[in-house]
């Protein structure tokens, strides 16, 4: 049955398994790329570090997307959009950084000069402070996510149609910044990043002090959304999904619900975009077209749908799969995710946690 | 056992003696009554000027042929269907056209649908564990825990239903009968003041729906039920007082026999 309900957060076995990775991510990596010098078979190189992390970074979009997909039923093809604002906005932090270390040796970002702007556009008021970057990586997609959720979620819009307007809500805002005038560098984004905290950026240290972070970030995502679907709050969900009616006759507002695990949801996805940014150098309009949207889906199909686990494993093994075919067979990518997709969707319509938990049984 | 045609005045306090209503002003001894109502779909009217009203404590029983206005009628009650026209007054001052289907649910109004309709992969227990009446809002619901008295209730309504043995099992492997049990002790877990049964015993067998028969006769008192069924021999065995519904209004009302030796009910529906 999907809906991992249960009462326990985790048990000895689940506990065992997130110490091995935390070990592996806080110890066993930084060792590996940082200690281990670069001549020995043991060295974990720069490549490896930011493909993990970005992996990982994939793997807390794929558990928001299981929040709302796999426990509440509510499939969004829109979810690029929230993890891509959550990256413009810290991106927007990263661009003041450079100083004035650009091309032009100017103190505005490259692109404004190039548009021969003589000041900020006004999304960008207090861009050069860290923390008020972080709160917008927080607050955008947030209030987005809430503003949209309401009136969708109150109009009772529901299954494919609400994944329609979401995936139209994506290519909507990706078709607005690609403009130049939207203010954040239009097709080219944001890139060149040199500092953050005016620590230089493309330092060992630095890449192995943000994986890190994004290790921690993935944990911490896991651990609040099991909390959440193991607690009461997490059956409604999963009811919701099931007999939303019933639940709304049950007494309780299924609006409210839906809006609480959505804009959650959203956070966490600019959260994740914001750890992406920094490790792979670049932000463009491209991470809101309505495929990566699709792809995060997919992740989450792959892995199986109403398990956390299943979400992160998804992501992973897509994404693993994803660097390897780009690297050896990069025309035949589209077509391996493709059919991984049906056979998945027609063997496995619990993914590979559902094969998993059959092996066990 | 009083007769009305008209079905306004507050006649029906008799038998049934009052129950305490905390919250809900039923000082003229009516749990429910609906005024004028009036709904039509794409024109065509499914409910016209439908006047009815339930006592406290009462167990009615509400029959008519196919689209006579029965399902729609719990619609409008609940909250599912707003009424064109009319009022549908829960105790004195409770105006339910005005309220959302969880608001409704939360002042009092149970309702079990013609198909059961239960979490079927929850486990039993935790099927009446959502239903049962508790602060329902977001924040309370994340820090809930069951509390003993809680999860004595819980116990308890599972021995009415007969599933105290099932209660760990996933809800969706029940039979058909278990279903409609759990469903309605899901209402149960609810204390409504009224209850609502869309064909409670559908797809029951004749043990089941013996047993349905008597559980809700141990219930009328205590709650207000408002019964909707095709099978007439369990009608026969619970009913004291019948709504005849026909085209969207009440065609006739009283008891069994008045009912079915009433010439217009015997020419819309049962001399069919």
């Amino acid at each position: 049955m999907t809906g991992g309900i249960s009462k326990r957060l985790y048990g000895p076995r689940g506990w065992a398994i997130l110490a091995l990775f935390c070990v592996a991510v806080f110890v066993v990596m930084p060792l590996l790329n940082l200690a281990v010098p670069p001549e020995s078979r043991f060295h974990v190189s720069a490549y490896w570090v930011t493909l993990l992390g970005k992996i990982m970074c994939y793997a807390i979009v794929a558990v928001a997307m299981d929040l709302i997909w796999g426990y509440a039923g509510i499939l969004s093809l829109g979810h690029g959009l929230f993890f891509a604002l959550g990256g413009y906005a810290f991106g927007m932090y990263l661009m003041r950084q450079i100083g004035s270390d650009g091309q032009y040796r100017q103190p505005m970002p490259d692109f404004m000069v190039f548009l021969d702007w003589k000041e900020f556009p006004w999304a960008w008021w207090n861009s050069d402070s860290f923390w008020w970057c972080a709160m917008l990586v927080v607050v955008v997609p947030g209030l987005l996510a809430f503003v949209f959720g309401y009136f969708a979620f109150r109009s009772r819009v529901k299954g494919v149609y609400f994944s329609i307007i979401t995936q139209a809500l994506t290519f909507a805002a990706m078709l607005l910044f690609f403009r130049n005038a939207t203010g954040f560098g239009g097709n080219n984004g944001f890139t060149d990043f040199r500092r953050v905290l005016d620590i230089p950026i493309a330092t060992p240290q630095t890449r192995m002090a943000l994986f890190a972070i994004t290790g921690a970030t993935l944990i911490g995502t896991l651990l609040l959304a099991r909390w959440l679907t193991t607690s009461r709050f997490g059956r409604v969900l999963a009811a919701i999904r099931d007999a939303e009616q019933r639940v709304m006759f049950c007494g309780y507002d299924t609006v409210h619900y839906k809006l609480f695990v959505w804009t959650l949801s959203a956070v966490i996805c600019g959260i994740a975009g914001a750890l992406y940014v920094p490790q792979v150098g670049i932000i463009n309009p491209g991470e809101m077209s309505p495929a990566n949207s699709i792809e995060i889906a997919i992740w989450v199909a792959i892995g199986g749908r109403g398990s956390l686990v299943g979400a992160i494993l998804g992501a992973g093994l897509v994404n693993g799969a994803k660097s390897f075919f780009t690297q050896t067979f990069p025309e035949y990518w589209l077509f391996a995710l493709g059919l991984i997709f049906i056979l998945v969707t027609l063997f496995l319509p619990q993914g590979v946690m559902g094969l998993l938990n059959k092996k066990k049984q | 056992m009083t007769v009305n045609a008209a079905t306004t005045d507050d006649s029906g306090s008799d038998s049934m003696g009052r129950v305490a209503t905390e919250g809900l002003d039923s000082t003229h001894g009516v749990v429910l009554y609906l005024d004028d109502i009036s709904v039509s779909f794409d024109g065509f009217k499914a409910l016209n000027k439908l006047s009815l009203s339930i006592d406290i404590g009462e167990l009615r029983c509400v029959i008519g042929p196919n689209g006579a206005g029965k399902t729609t009628m719990m619609d409008v009650i609940t909250g599912k269907t707003r009424p064109d026209e009319g009022t549908v007054f829960f105790g004195q001052t409770i105006d339910v056209t005005k309220m959302s289907e969880a608001e409704i649910s939360t002042a009092g109004i149970g309702r079990k649908f013609q198909k059961p309709t239960i979490f079927e992969h929850h486990s039993v227990f935790e099927n009446l564990e959502l239903s049962m009446k508790a602060d329902k809002r977001v924040r309370k619901t994340l820090f809930s825990s069951l509390s003993s008295v809680q999860k004595d209730s819980i116990a308890e309504t599972l021995k009415i239903i007969r599933l105290n043995d099932s209660a760990d099992r996933v809800a969706g492997l029940l039979s058909h009968g278990q279903k409609q049990w759990l469903e309605i002790g899901m209402l149960l877990m609810q204390e409504p003041r009224l209850l609502l049964l869309d064909e409670p015993v559908a797809g029951m067998s004749d043990d089941e729906t013996e047993r349905t028969g008597e559980l809700f006769l141990s219930l009328a008192g205590k709650h207000s039920l408002v019964v909707v069924e095709h099978d007439m021999a369990f009608i026969e065995k619970i009913a004291r007082k019948i709504t005849v519904l026909h085209e969207g209004s009440v065609l006739a009302e009283g008891s069994m026999d008045e009912v079915q030796n009433d010439p217009k009910v015997i020419e819309v529906y049962l001399g069919r």
